[in-house]
């Protein structure tokens, strides 16, 4: 098996969490969308650093996971606020902001 | 010299006063107009030590330059702060200070009763300053700037009362029209530093004898037009009619006596260049014998008392333009002229002043009459006047104005003949208008009503408006024959405008006083047996046509309007719509074009998140496309 | 280099596996499922680590995004409401098709791409893993990185402020402290006796009966049902049990207690002994 795989699957997983963020309404679940995005980031950073047998990939895969924690903290705190006020998670009820 | 470092205080301290008095506000409301007549008679102090001092040196040595420093210094320019010290300035400096003085003193009583006062006297000083500032200047450029600063105050005096719009317009009116003229002299003095490269009096005058023809009447016709801006000649005339909105002192003094000569003294210290410019010299005798019998028509049809004597300080100076246009013969007599007129010009029009006191502000000469007997002390100050401008001997205009008639008919060709006759006929006209005047406000039978609604109670005024009345009543009958006294005031000059040789008329000098003094008498006794004897009808009669122009100042306004305003409005009017049509539609549909370009890309912000990550990776899509096609 | 054979397996079985779990994050109602999906998603990702030569990633991912992020997720959606469904009738027009579509030109791009491009040989992690692959990382990190992790550092402990601020409510009133309260309490009982709440605590749900459940009101010594003693919360969503058919459900019961019914008397002293005592004193 080709290691390439690993970068096939990579890129599905990733055009389904894009997919699911303009897809879904739910921030949840759009939030959940991106997560997905970036684990499958971490995925080719992994595979990437096997095929040139250097660990700098996975190391950036850990520094994803951080910030990806980070903003984890950030956004749900966000949502959690902005259903506090509207009664409401979805992100097409956040549209005061156009022209 | 020992007092010649006195020169700059001339200047200082009415400026300090106005300065004071400006910047003090309504706290030198109380004492603010003696604060004026103290730095007016200070000045006139100063002047006087001058004088003195001036008059113990001989002749040769009567010109002084007291410079302060450098002024400015741009390139090989070099222009100082300096004052010249000569009999011409002197003459002015103590005509300025001396009627200044007194007609400051006039206006404490005439202008009691205006809060504005201590204004009027501020603008008075700075008036007084600047016109000593003009007149002691040792170079164009600092003429310049006493000739702006006569304007300024010229201007803020005849507006005094602004709340009446005529009046505004018309302070506006002067500027404008000064503004013109000013551009002559900032020409002037272009071409001066083009040719000679410096602006004091010494070097340009100096140098005018090496100029070429053309470029000296170049300069001399620009000086002819600042002359005849400031001085209110043909054909920038238009405004002095006007300007008899101010305060009448502000006419006396301003608008008969000192500003307005400015121009004759501006063309008599410039002889150099005219006499360089034969041309330039002949356009100024025949701008002073046009504006000479302009004004003397005008001034026949005027009822209105001030307007009239307007009239007749357009002639008058146009008489002082016609002698500085003749040469070296007539410098001395222009000069002179100036001097007596400004003594019996400012007491007329110190007179009508005390009249309009007396008539609770009416000028209309024909509500006028009979006024002798109410008001003895003006009657008898104005007829010495009267008498004076008519060139009556001994009077003081006799001497003056006689002398300017005989040196018009000097000369060669049909020039003598021309000038002459037309200062000829002048003084006959003048003889009529000024009698007219005299006899409708004082002779005849009173046309103001005494009792009833709109009554009048001609009072004499108080005394100190009659002293200065009748102080320069006392100049009007003896100053003329006091200066001639062989020959004093010609010689007292002579330092600066040179000797003049003794030409012969081409008419015999008694025959010339003889027909001068018919036509005066017959003038007087015309306007004796119209208005004296026959009843003056208090509506002007219809008349014929040329009365009917005269009544309009021979239709200087719409010819203005005509030559100069109509097509400015049309060019303005044409640049305006194509502004409109042209440039700002252009303007107008990119703007419009852009906002519905705007409107249209609004729809794409919907505020939708899910709609803009759509967006988001459709862009990149595409830049990954892109790449991806041009990697391979 | 080329996976052995038991990586292959493993690939074979987890890939399709978590691309349909992937799809059900896409299409999924209810987002508790989808949460499930992903957490399956990452798990096995997880394990891809492990095979891809990254045991130390792997558990970082375990613990990382399975445990802390993935359960920050589940509390939020419990917060949120986990009942409600997701409706996915679209609303923005043309937005499904749109994001199909765009979907669907990514994975060509992407696919594309990987697919064309020609990679080196694989060189394997032995080398760089010699001393453990903690250690191999640790060493990069701490050298090559080190500033790196430090700002990543100050964007943690400012993300955990931001949470902090962000859910923050600011008090409006004073503090209700548990006197204030309490008096609170007693005050209404004699300022309003219709909408009194008894002292003492409130009866739990079910009790007397016919059966226990959250949602059944409790009965009264006379048999009435005690609306209060059903939660708030779903009295509000309007999931409590009628009365009318609890009492309907249980005539048989209440009639057949309620005439000789004297331990029920003593039996209701013991839940709102002090509210009547104190309501009698009111009255």
């Amino acid at each position: 098996m080709p290691i390439t795989n690993y970068l096939v699957l990579a890129g599905i997983l990733f055009a389904i969490g894009a997919t699911t963020v303009m897809l879904r309404r739910n921030a949840i679940v759009v939030f959940m969308g991106v997560e997905l995005m970036l684990n499958a980031t971490n995925l080719a950073f992994v595979t990437f650093a096997r095929i040139h047998g250097d660990l700098t990939g996975q190391v950036l895969a850990f520094f994803v996971m951080v910030v990806a924690a980070a903003e984890v903290v950030v956004g749900l705190a966000i949502i959690v606020t902005i259903f506090r006020t509207r009664r409401s998670a979805s992100v097409d009820d956040v549209n005061l902001l156009k022209g | 010299m020992q007092t010649l470092g006195l020169a700059p205080w001339l200047v200082g301290l009415p400026l300090a006063g106005a300065a004071v008095l400006l910047l003090g506000g309504r706290r030198t409301d109380r004492w603010g107009h003696w604060l004026g007549v103290l730095a007016s008679t200070a000045a006139f102090a100063v002047g006087l030590v001058l004088l003195a001092d001036v008059l113990r040196l001989p002749a040769d040595e009567r010109v002084a330059v007291h410079s302060l420093g450098t002024w400015l210094e741009v390139g090989t320019l070099q222009v100082d702060a300096a004052f010249r010290v000569d009999p011409l300035s002197l003459t002015f400096v103590l005509l300025v200070t001396f009627v200044g003085t007194l007609i400051h003193l006039y206006s404490v009583a005439y202008m009691a009763h205006d809060v504005d006062r201590r204004r009027f006297f501020a603008y008075l000083n700075l008036f007084v300053a600047a016109m000593l500032l003009l007149v002691l200047a040792d170079s164009y450029l600092l003429l310049f700037v006493g000739w702006e600063g006569v304007g300024v105050a010229s201007f803020l005096l005849i507006g005094f009362w602004d709340h009446r719009r005529e009046n505004a317009v018309a302070g506006k009116k002067a500027f404008v029209m000064n503004r013109v003229g000013d551009m002559g002299l900032i020409v002037a003095m272009m071409l001066m530093l083009w040719q000679v490269g410096s602006l004091s009096f010494g070097d340009v005058l100096g140098a005018a004898g090496g100029m070429s023809t053309g470029v000296a009447t170049a300069i001399g016709l620009m000086l002819l037009l600042a002359a005849c801006g400031k001085s209110a000649q043909f054909p920038l005339q238009a405004w002095l009619g006007d300007a008899m909105a101010g305060p009448t002192p502000v006419s006396a003094l301003i608008h008969a006596a000192t500003m307005v000569t400015a121009g004759v003294y501006l063309l008599v210290r410039s002889a150099p260049v005219l006499e360089a410019a034969p041309t330039a010299q002949l356009v100024v005798a025949v701008v002073g014998a046009v504006t000479l019998l302009f004004g003397a028509v005008v001034g026949c049809a005027k009822d209105d008392i001030k307007k009239a004597l307007a009239a007749s300080t357009m002639s008058q100076i146009g008489y002082m333009m016609l002698a500085a246009g003749l040469g070296p013969i007539g410098y001395a007599f222009a000069i002179f002229h100036l001097v007596t007129h400004g003594f019996f010009k400012a007491g007329l029009f110190l007179g009508a002043g005390s009249v309009m006191h007396a008539m609770d502000d009416s000028v209309d000469m024909r509500r006028f009459g009979g006024l002798g007997r109410a008001l003895p002390v003006t009657a008898v100050t104005m007829g010495l006047g009267w008498l004076a401008i008519l060139g009556v001997p001994p009077f003081s205009g006799y001497w003056s104005k006689d002398k300017i008639i005989e040196a018009a008919f000097v000369g060669e060709g049909w020039r003598p003949w021309v000038f002459g006759t037309v200062a000829l006929v002048g003084a006959g006209i003048t003889a009529f208008y000024m009698s007219r005047l005299f006899f409708m406000t004082f002779a005849g039978r009173r046309r103001w009503e005494s009792e009833g609604e709109g009554a009048r109670h001609p009072h004499e005024a108080p005394f100190l408006m009659r002293l200065p009345m009748i102080v320069l009543a006392v100049g009007s009958v003896a100053l003329g024959g006091l200066l001639t006294l062989g020959g004093g005031f010609t010689t007292w000059l002579e330092p600066v405008v040179g000797h003049a040789e003794h030409h012969d008329p081409v008419l015999p000098v008694w025959l010339i006083i003889t027909l001068t003094l018919v036509l005066v008498v017959l003038g007087a006794a015309l306007a004796f047996r119209l208005y004296a004897v026959q009843q003056v009808p208090v509506e002007p009669p219809a008349s014929n046509a040329l009365v009917r122009a005269a009544r309009r100042d021979l239709y200087q306004d719409p010819v203005n309007e005509t030559l100069a305003m109509l097509p400015g409005q049309v060019a303005t009017r044409t640049l305006v719509y194509a502004d409109r049509t042209v440039v700002d539609s252009a303007f107008l549909r990119l703007a419009s074009g852009v906002r519905r370009a705007g409107d249209g890309l609004r729809r794409s912000q919907n505020g939708y998140v899910r709609s803009y990550a759509a967006t988001t990776l459709g862009g990149l899509l595409v830049v990954a496309a892109v790449v991806w096609a041009l990697a391979y | 280099m080329t996976t052995s054979g038991g990586e292959a397996a493993l690939f074979a079985v987890l890939a399709p596996l978590m691309v349909i779990a992937a799809l059900g994050l896409l299409f999924a109602r209810r987002a508790v499922h989808a949460a499930i999906c992903v957490v399956f998603v990452m798990v096995s990702l997880a394990i891809l680590y492990v095979a891809n030569e990254a045991p130390f990633l792997g558990i970082v991912q375990v613990v990382v995004y399975t445990g802390a992020v993935m359960m920050l997720f589940l509390f939020v959606l419990m917060l949120v409401g986990v009942d409600a469904a997701d409706s996915l009738t679209e609303t923005i027009r043309g937005q499904r098709w749109i994001g199909v579509l765009l979907g669907a030109g990514l994975l060509a791009v992407l696919l594309g791409v990987i697919t064309r491009a020609t990679f080196p040989p694989a060189v394997g992690l032995e080398a760089a893993n010699a001393a453990t692959n903690p250690e191999g990382l640790a060493a990069v990190l701490f050298g090559d990185y080190v500033l790196a992790m430090e700002v990543v550092g100050v964007l943690l402990v400012t993300a955990a402020l931001a949470g902090l601020v962000l859910t923050h409510r600011r008090r409006l009133g004073p503090r209700r402290t548990q006197r204030l309260q309490a008096r609170e309490r007693v005050a209404q009982m004699a300022v309003d006796p219709a909408r009194r709440r008894p002292l003492t605590p409130l009866p739990a749900p079910g009790v007397y009966a016919q059966n226990n459940a959250m949602d059944t009101p409790a009965l009264g010594p006379d048999g009435q049902p005690l609306e209060h003693s059903v939660p708030r919360v779903l009295r509000i969503r309007g999931q409590r049990r009628s009365p009318v058919a609890v009492l309907g459900a249980q005539e048989t019961l209440v009639q057949r207690i309620a005439p000789e019914d004297v331990p029920a008397e003593g039996a209701r002293e013991v839940p709102g002994a002090g509210a009547d005592s104190t309501e009698g004193e009111t009255r």
